[in-house]
């Protein structure tokens, strides 16, 4: 957990506590703050920054620690929501509960994951990234007509009235009445999300100094190396397949039961670039980084709704969509930080030392190593 | 019978679009080993700079082919510069970093191309201005469109054309040598650079070309219509083989002809059970399988995987 | 910054009330797409409402004697599942009185549940899928003829062209849900659909499809989506020498439809929930009072300026804006508006909606009969 702090306030152990102390603090008071501030919009903003998180985190696994390149991590996000959709609304008329329902949902996704992972395991970074795109593209046009012969997914129209998770035989959408103080929904949303977030952060931190995370890297620094030092490249590539999947699936169920509604419309290609994005402009492989990039892009658009108005005020007329900047914003982002600054915007400081070093001739030499790896 | 003749007609009018696309996305691959994802947005940009010249055009008077000829000199011009720029800012600064970055650099290119694209002629379908007289061939039973052969003969001509470039050129040696190990051959005095940005320039070229054609058959262009194209071109070079030139055409063609059939015939021979809804899976059906039991492709050569 | 905006914005917001003290406010949501490929049509939507609410304001409006003023707050659901539920959220907490929206069903539905939650009454003026009123929500009501009217009517236009219909949908909520409901009025009718093929609303080529459908000889091939792709597949049905009729739903019953494919177009039908302006029973002035004021009507501005004023007439009614009181008086509203009779049925749909069906003349499109509504 240490890894979160910068480095400088690692040695006092009480400041460290205090910082802990007040980050929980602050954590626990945001919604109501947020909801005081800016209405209560915001905290259901709030809601899927948190959710953006756990999934930004679990791509994060296969991108940025094990450095394949996956396009289709929607899919995972889209079987998680729909399982839960089947199982839980009127669908089929099942309604098992949550506590059921997210750990079975992890646990299938793992399993796509898994099957999505062991035939491209012997690609290039380059063909994997087509055919996780491509898988992604296959699960979405599945889901889009599994309503004939036999209506599983209900096809293009969605999942309708899915059951909102139950908190002791009370739906957590209505609100908690905790007897000092009542939740509203969004509100009571935020701490399971967030209760859930840092679950999915602690389980990333320890992967990542795990063996496992340290095999992970190795991979992805040098695959030739890594088989060499003894590491079954084939099984742990696919445990980042399937620990990724199984975040996604996790974000995926917990979007079912939030909103009351899936439909296919949610998991195109360009929800993919999103979460890819995060990953990419927060700092592939650095946990705090991406937590940051998954936290910018949801707030982003929402920001840039008073880019209209703002528009009209100055020049009189809307000149360009704030809808069409938002795609625009990222594709740039993506360019520039690869050209710039491709260890992201927060990046792990090892890291920042690997890609700006202090003298030009390590840089040179690296950069040297990288194109003969590469070749 | 008649049926089926006309189903492979549109098989290959569709795999001649697919391959003149992927000419584009072989090129680049062959040389650079990159994917150029930003190439299907090229193509969207050809045909939305010719739509907009023959837009500009239309008081003149001017004969349709007179006004295709131009508007697709102008849309060429446009997407060689394009092309240029794009190698130029996005991936030659990464040409010795890790291999994700210029592949998510392509990504974003994409991104921005498609919503720049988006800002400039907006989100509205555009419409390709009645100035061809459209004749329609019989033929057996089935018909065929002057337009038709039109994009047949180019997508021809496109391959003969690279292929002599490639094998007989001086521009062409230099490409293969390039392609096969870029420090030799700057050893040797060939100029990379110019090697690799002259390979953007012509598959910008003739991704403009392809734009066109697409706009004026299917009546219409829209800032969107790229990356599906794109990826279902890239699928073909893939299948023919990457980095080989009459591989990608054969890969077009035979990606065409499969559709076609596909969607003609799933419903009947499943009885009902999968139908042309699944259309759009037959290309990444391919590509997976391609890319598992022979990565080579088609007409590919075996070459070692390199990690 | 940001609460020091919203101070500002607070303490101009103050300032502003001050000055009209003597009325109570009440605002009304609208949600539409304001941005993006359906920009258009949403701004159609608030600019029907805002006329509403200006004239209704011009009378000097009494609710149970007490002296009020309507204010229309509007916002960009981009017609997004995701982002709908949020500018749903945003009216329940400012405590909107009543919302008009939104445009696509996609986001009408999962918003629905919001509202529901929040007890906000909502009036979509132009989300047709059958679901959205379906959900056993008392908060819900819809002011056009939903799919199942519309699939109902062109199965029954398609039934008397010929008895070998082909159906054809792009897979998406509008166009499946609609070809659903055509397939169950032509087997109603004793037609079984020769064939039912599928493209996406992304695709430009349709040979494959029609050619196979022409193999089967079409008399009318009923398509399901939009414009977009109904272009480039009415000229691809002229290539292929199919001649069939192509008849479609209002998805393809655009000006658009027609500028894209040009002459191929002749002589298509397209259906549209309503009756044609000219017909409406207010029609005419209706078009003279909006293009006064925002020039050329898209589609929708009428529905949505009947939603506003069926809304505020359940509110005077009931005397009173609190959405528990006037909702009852909602659903119990029978009155005429500008796109003719509207009163809700036990779900909140409209009773008998009309649905009119246009066909290409001479590059325009004209009505030829109008199914159900109250022309009848």
């Amino acid at each position: 957990m240490l890894s979160l702090l910068p480095e400088s306030l690692r040695h006092d152990r009480r400041l460290v506590w205090a910082t802990y102390a007040g980050l929980a603090l602050l954590l626990c008071l945001l919604p109501f703050l947020v909801d005081a501030g800016m209405g209560r919009t915001w905290v259901r903003i709030l809601d899927f920054a948190l959710l953006y998180v756990m999934l930004a985190l679990g791509l994060n696994i296969v991108v940025g620690f094990a450095g394949l390149l996956d396009l289709g991590y929607v899919a995972f996000y889209a079987v998680g929501a729909y399982l839960y959709a089947i199982l839980a609304s009127p669908h089929f008329g099942l309604h098992l509960p949550f506590w059921v329902l997210l750990p079975l949902g992890a646990a299938i996704a793992g399993l796509f994951g898994m099957l999505l992972g062991a035939p491209t395991l012997r690609l290039r970074g380059d063909y994997l990234a087509i055919v996780t795109l491509g898988f992604g593209e296959i699960i979405r046009i599945f889901l889009n007509n599994l309503n004939a012969p036999v209506n599983i997914t209900n096809g293009p129209q969605g999942i309708n009235l899915i059951d909102p998770i139950q908190v002791a035989g009370l739906p957590l959408s209505k609100g908690l009445d905790l007897g000092i103080l009542t939740l509203s929904g969004v509100h009571a949303h935020y701490y399971l999300f967030l209760t859930l977030t840092l679950l999915t952060i602690f389980i990333a931190l320890r992967l990542q100094d795990s063996r496992i995370g340290r095999a992970w890297v190795a991979i992805r620094e040098d695959e030739v190396a890594a088989v060499a030092m003894g590491i079954n490249t084939r099984n742990i590539k696919l445990l980042a397949f399937a620990m990724g999947a199984m975040f996604g699936g996790v974000g995926g169920g917990l979007f079912s039961a939030f909103q009351g509604f899936v439909s296919p419309e949610s998991f195109t290609l360009m929800e993919s670039i999103m979460i890819l994005s995060m990953v990419v402009l927060g700092g592939m492989g650095h946990i705090p980084g991406v937590i940051l990039g998954a936290v910018a892009l949801t707030l982003l658009p929402e920001l840039l709704r008073y880019i209209g108005p703002l528009q009209q005020s100055l020049f009189g007329r809307v000149a360009v969509d704030p809808s069409d900047l938002r795609m625009l914003l990222f594709g740039m982002g993506l360019v520039l930080v690869m050209l710039f600054r491709p260890e992201g915007l927060w990046p792990s400081p090892k890291r920042a030392r690997e890609l700006h070093p202090d003298s030009p001739d390590v840089s040179r030499q690296e950069q040297e190593d990288l194109y003969d790896a590469s070749r | 019978m008649d049926i089926l003749l006309q189903q492979i007609i549109n098989g290959l009018i569709l795999g001649s679009l697919y391959a003149l696309v992927a000419l584009g996305y072989t090129m680049v691959y062959g040389i650079l080993e990159l994917i150029n994802f930003a190439h299907g947005e090229i193509v969207m940009v050809g045909a939305l700079v010719a739509l907009a010249v023959l837009a500009g055009l239309a008081g003149t008077g001017l004969p349709g082919p007179v006004m295709l000829v131009i508007a697709t000199l102008v849309a060429m011009a446009v997407c060689m510069v394009a092309g240029l720029l794009i190698e130029r800012i996005a991936y030659r600064p990464l040409r010795t970093a890790p291999r994700l970055a210029p592949l998510i650099t392509a990504i974003g290119v994409s991104i921005v191309l498609q919503n720049l694209a988006m800002i400039i002629w907006g989100r509205q379908y555009i419409a390709f201005p009645p100035i061809l007289d459209i004749q329609i061939y019989e033929l057996a039973g089935a018909t065929i469109t002057n337009i038709q052969l039109l994009i047949v003969a180019v997508a021809t001509l496109g391959m003969i054309g690279l292929v002599l470039l490639v094998n007989r050129s001086r521009l062409g040696r230099a490409m293969r040598a390039t392609a096969q190990n870029r420090d030799v051959a700057g050893l040797m005095g060939v100029d990379v650079n110019r090697v690799i940005a002259a390979t953007f320039v012509i598959g910008s070229a003739l991704g403009a070309v392809a734009g066109v054609l697409i706009s004026a058959y299917y009546g219409i262009g829209h800032y969107a219509m790229g990356f599906i194209l794109g990826l279902k071109a890239f699928t073909a070079a893939v299948l023919g083989g990457i980095g080989n030139i009459p591989g990608a055409v054969l890969g077009g063609l035979l990606l065409g002809i499969i559709e076609s059939l596909g969607a003609g015939y799933i419903g009947d021979l499943t009885g009902g059970f999968l139908g042309s809804h699944y259309q759009d899976i037959f290309a990444f059906f391919i590509l997976i399988l391609v890319l598992i039991f022979r990565p080579s492709g088609l007409l590919g050569e075996q070459v070692a995987d390199r990690a | 910054m940001k609460m020091r905006l919203h101070m500002i914005l607070g303490v101009a917001l103050a300032a502003f009330a001050t000055a009209s003290a003597a009325e109570e406010l009440v605002r009304i949501g609208l949600a539409a797409p304001l941005t993006g490929p359906q920009a258009h049509l949403g701004q159609d939507i608030a600019n029907g409402a805002r006329l509403a609410i200006e004239e209704i304001n011009a009378t000097q409006p009494k609710l149970g004697g007490q002296p009020v003023r309507f204010e229309l707050v509007v916002e960009d659901d981009q017609a997004d599942p995701r982002t709908a539920t949020v500018v749903a959220q945003k009216f329940v907490d400012s405590g909107v009185k009543g919302v008009i929206g939104h445009l696509n069903s996609g986001a009408s539905i999962p918003a629905s549940r919001v509202y529901n939650d929040g007890r906000v009454p909502q009036i979509s003026p132009c989300s047709t899928a059958v679901a959205y009123t379906h959900q056993g929500f008392d908060t819900t009501f819809r002011l056009m003829a939903n799919d199942a009217q519309q699939g109902a009517a062109l199965g029954e236009y398609a039934a008397k062209i010929g008895k070998r219909v082909a159906v054809v949908d792009d897979r998406t909520a509008y166009g499946q849900g609609l070809a659903d409901e055509v397939v169950k009025a032509l087997k109603a009718r004793g037609v079984e659909p020769i064939a039912h093929e599928f493209t996406t609303d992304k695709s430009t080529d349709f040979t494959a499809i029609l050619t196979s459908i022409k193999g089967k000889k079409p008399d009318v091939i009923v398509y399901c989506g939009m414009d977009a792709q109904g272009a480039p597949m009415a000229r691809q049905m002229r290539t292929l020498g199919i001649k069939a009729l192509f008849l479609g739903g209002d998805g393809i019953q655009t000006a658009e439809f027609i500028k894209l494919a040009g002459t191929a177009t002749e002589n298509a039908v397209g259906s549209s929930p309503g009756l044609p302006l000219e017909k409406m029973p207010g029609g005419a002035d209706f078009e003279k009072r909006f293009a006064a004021k925002y020039g050329k009507i898209q589609l929708y501005a009428p529905f949505a300026y009947d939603s506003v004023r069926v809304m505020v007439d359940a509110m005077r009614r009931a005397g009173s804006a609190d959405p528990e009181k006037y909702r009852a008086e909602l659903a119990k509203t029978d009155t005429k508006g500008v796109v003719g009779h509207i009163a809700f049925d036990a779900m909140g749909d409209l009773k008998d909606g009309a649905v009119t069906l246009y066909q290409v003349k001479e590059g325009k499109w004209s009505a030829v009969e109008t199914l159900g509504g109250s022309s009848r």
